[in-house]
């Protein structure tokens, strides 16, 4: 029974751990909480059913979701995020921005799409497999195995390639960066679109996880996932990994063992215990106030 | 006449993830002194500031301020016992007027509560009158009073740093931390500000600063402590200051050949 | 003379009549408000009315907060909603008068508004507006689980309209209308006395610079609890209207879109000003109603408010700042006058 829990909250944790990646870049980068990616990842799902459904076929209907997601990502950034820091607004201004996008995206989706529950094809079969008493659906073991994937080419991206430098020099001293010849706006619009596509496959892989889509699943969803973030250590790859797999496995236990309708709180109370006791989580480093 | 001391630093050590910023810095201050520390940049001259005012705790050493041990006091403590300070890069409240900020530097002195702010009680009026008297009589004894309804964002760069000391002034304190007062000044704002200084200490308070503008340092300071990678390197009169080799050594790096 | 210069000119004879006048302005518009029911006595005319000054009382809760204090909240449907179920649950299952149960509904939102302030002494920016945000869906949650008391996603209906020395207030004898008014006067004749005093200027140096703030002497923490607790009662008279005026509340009343739609008003108006209230909340609660169009496209509408006065006026429409001199009492004036006679 245990067992079995942990593994169902692994395979969503791995979702929670795909949308919080997106909190985790941005953040890094902009050191902005971008609150409309919760909308992003349900805009992801959506587009990702709308696609399947016009016969794309599977690949070609999550690949082309992901890149409307991504360029959404970037228009974001382009339209709203980047005049702000051009005129040098103070950081509220860009948090409220991007509660008002979030609004904007989740409700035309609701208005264009209806607010109900939409049935999404479960997309890797309805099998299993059963190790003595815990049962594997091919759904959460896929989950697992995409997920752990995406991961490792976001961090092959980060780490490796040239890109990725340029991230990791900008998420340094964006100032410098630019004057090392980096084109800082360049990577903050690659950086969205990276998200924007983070987002969507979790949006297919969860949607098809609970076999449901609809517009305001990423509100919850990504309050979640921003929890992943903040107990990983936000700006921290690993750390939205590990941050994603506590939250889904302490979400699913909740569930079990205090009842189903305490399975959105517990996320919650674990945000607020990270950020009241160590609001850097696990990954994050200290940082010497400044005076 | 003897004067008496007012601030005694003793040894102070701090580190931050194991980089000693501060090694041992020892200071003392009369009252009725203009006392300035000097050092290359990245000394450790604003973390004593920071130290001193609560912002940082220490990690070994003493600060006795007026008799009263006050190492590792809470900020507010501080300023109750009477040091208040500026900021090298200017923190005035900028969206308030200008009397607002020195009534925001007078809030400790304003007693009164909640609730007489609510019901506009007697206590109310006295208190709000008598500071914002005070509040105009500090503004025109620096001269600042033509500015008064200003917001603070809207004054030249030189009349901001007035204000920031004004609104330390108004705290009540009598022991007044300057950052790098003269920092961004051409000579004719510098020459100001080294007369405005002199008059502060006319009026009664006591002044220690950092500060980097040799002219102002060497005309007006009492004494001067210099320290270099968070060590005292010297202390002692400013002619004595300007012919230190140590000194010498550490603002040219090479070797003094005086 | 160019543009900017005649526009500050503008705004100052603007802002001079409107000083000078004052007393004047204030009664009339008083009076205009007195006789409004009688000259437009259309319920549904009124209802909105009242609903209006009801997210009036919640944007100045909220401002206090937010606009002065500079904490951003986004959970504060949770204090409307404290507000709320503590007046209608003690009214409906237990009798008591309106007025007192929303009394006991504003102590135990101030007591959690305490509780929600103790984050803030630790974090800020963002993360504290992520904590409220968890605080306020906490609160959606206990109000759909904790059945016994809140009677769960069935909420709680048939809210009886208040009644004071045996006469009840409702839409049809202005009665609501009336309570709505007095509680918008004296709300914001607190939040006025309150923000021009030793306090209001401690919360706005802490809104500006929290160092520079406690360097002056200011105990920050205690302040920012104010702010929480002040803002929190607000809010939770707030909701107790809003219960009668509906007269059904559920989970779903007090949604993250509340939270929202408050801080649009706050800021659609101007954060930090006692006039942008009126405006932000007449703005985004009477347009919707005007037509379907908007009614269906309203949450898209405040997303675009947002994101649009950030860009653009980021002060709020009426955010702008006083260019009259600052007011000294008389007694101040006559000492400053004589002052400067000696002087010269």
């Amino acid at each position: 029974m245990i067992v079995q829990q942990i593994f169902n909250g692994l395979a969503l944790g791995m979702g929670y751990a795909l949308i919080a990646v997106g909190y985790s870049l941005i953040f890094g980068i902009l050191r902005l909480v971008n609150f409309s990616h919760g909308a992003i990842y349900a805009f992801g799902a959506e587009m990702a059913m709308i696609f399947i459904g016009m016969r794309f076929g599977i690949t070609a209907g999550i690949v082309t979701a992901m890149i409307l997601t991504g360029v959404l990502g970037i228009c974001i950034d382009k339209l709203a995020l980047e005049p702000l820091r051009k005129k040098k607004s103070k950081p509220i201004a860009s948090l409220i921005t991007t509660i008002g996008i979030s609004n904007i995206i989740t409700n035309l989706l609701i208005v264009f799409l209806g607010s109900e529950k939409r049935n999404f094809n479960n997309i890797f079969g309805d099998g299993s497999i059963k190790f003595g008493n815990t049962v594997l659906t091919h759904t959460q073991i896929m989950m697992c195995l995409v997920s752990l994937a995406l991961m490792l080419i976001l961090m092959f991206i980060v780490y490796k390639t040239k890109i990725g430098l340029a991230m990791r020099a900008t998420q340094q001293n964006s100032k410098a960066a630019a004057m090392m010849g980096i084109n800082v706006d360049f990577v903050i619009a690659f950086t969205f679109f990276l998200a924007g596509v983070c987002a969507t496959i979790a949006g297919a892989l969860v949607g098809g996880y609970y076999q449901i889509v609809y517009p305001n699943m990423g509100f919850m969803a990504g309050l979640k996932a921003f929890a992943a973030a903040v107990l990983g250590g936000i700006g921290s790859l690993p750390g939205a990994l590990l941050g994603g797999l506590i939250v889904g496995v302490s979400e699913s236990m909740a569930a079990t063992f205090l009842g189903s309708t305490y399975r959105d709180a517990i996320a919650f109370i674990i945000l607020i215990i990270v950020l009241i006791v160590k609001p850097n989580g696990l990954f994050g480093r200290e940082g010497i106030k400044k005076v | 006449m003897k004067k008496e001391v007012m601030l005694k630093i003793e040894g102070i050590k701090k580190s931050f993830g194991g980089i000693l910023a501060l090694d041992g810095v020892s200071l003392e201050l009369n009252e009725g002194e203009i006392v300035s520390i000097i050092g290359p940049n990245g000394a450790g001259k604003t973390t004593v500031f920071n130290i001193l005012t609560g912002v940082y705790t220490l990690d070994e050493g003493s600060i006795i301020f007026k008799g009263e041990e006050i190492q590792n006091k809470a900020p507010i403590h501080i300023v109750k016992a009477g040091i208040s300070r500026t900021f090298q890069n200017i923190r005035l409240f900028n969206d308030l007027r200008v009397i607002e900020n020195v009534l925001i530097g007078a809030h400790l002195n304003t007693k009164y509560g909640f609730f007489s702010a609510i019901f506009r009680n007697g206590k109310f009026k006295e208190e709000e009158d008598r500071e914002a008297l005070r509040a105009i009589e500090l503004l025109k004894a620096i001269g600042l009073d033509h500015r008064r309804d200003e917001y603070a964002s809207n004054l030249p760069y030189g009349e901001q740093r007035k204000l920031e000391i004004a609104r330390c002034l108004a705290t009540g304190a009598k022991l007044i931390l300057l950052d790098e007062p003269a920092a961004g000044m051409n000579p004719k704002e510098s020459a100001e500000l080294m007369e405005f200084i002199k008059k502060i200490r006319t009026m009664g308070y006591t002044v220690l600063m950092i500060e980097h503008d040799m002219s102002v340092v060497m005309n007006i300071s009492d004494k001067i402590y210099v320290i270099d990678h968070g060590k005292p390197i010297a202390n002692g009169l400013p002619e004595e200051i300007a012919v230190n080799e140590d000194v010498i050594k550490a603002y040219l790096g090479g070797v003094a050949n005086a | 003379m160019n543009k900017d210069a005649k526009e500050g000119n503008l705004m100052y004879k603007f802002q001079k009549i409107t000083y000078t006048y004052r007393i004047y302005l204030l009664l009339i518009t008083l009076i205009l408000f007195v006789i409004l029911p009688f000259v437009f006595s259309n319920q549904y005319f009124l209802t909105i009315i009242i609903k209006i000054g009801v997210y009036v009382c919640l944007a100045m809760g909220l401002n206090i907060l937010t606009g002065y204090t500079g904490l951003v909240s986004l959970g504060h449907a949770g204090f409307v909603a404290i507000g709320a179920y503590a007046s209608s649950i003690l009214v409906v299952r237990h009798g008591f008068n309106f007025f007192a149960a929303s009394l006991v509904g504003m102590i135990v939102a101030g007591v959690i508004g305490m509780i929600l302030g103790l984050p803030s002494l630790r974090v800020s920016g963002t993360y504290l507006s992520i904590i409220t945000l968890g605080f306020g869906e906490i609160i959606k949650m206990t109000a759909m689980n904790f059945t016994a008391l809140t009677n769960g996603t069935l909420g709680i209906k048939n809210i009886p309209k208040p009644g004071i020395f045996g006469f009840t207030l409702n839409v049809t004898n202005y009665g609501l209308y009336y309570m709505m008014l007095i509680t918008v006067i004296l709300i914001s004749l607190f939040c006025y006395l309150l923000v021009k005093s030793k306090t209001g200027r401690a919360l706005q140096a802490i809104k500006t610079d929290e160092l520079a703030a406690t360097m002056m002497g200011i105990n920050i923490n205690y302040y920012k609890i104010i702010a929480f607790v002040v803002s929190a009662m607000i809010c939770a008279f707030g909701g107790s209207l809003y219960s009668v005026l509906i007269g059904y509340i559920d989970p779903n009343t007090f949604n993250f879109d509340v939270s929202t739609l408050i801080l649009s008003i706050v800021i659609l108006g101007g954060m930090g000003t006692l006039r942008g209230m009126f405006v932000g909340a007449i703005i985004l609660i009477a347009f919707p109603e005007v037509s379907r169009f908007l009614m269906e496209y309203r949450f898209v509408l405040y997303g675009i408010i947002l994101v649009l006065m950030m860009r653009f006026r980021p002060q709020g429409i009426l955010g702008y700042k006083s260019v009259l001199p600052y007011a000294l009492s008389k007694s101040v004036k006559e000492r400053v006058d004589k002052l400067e006679g000696n002087v010269l």
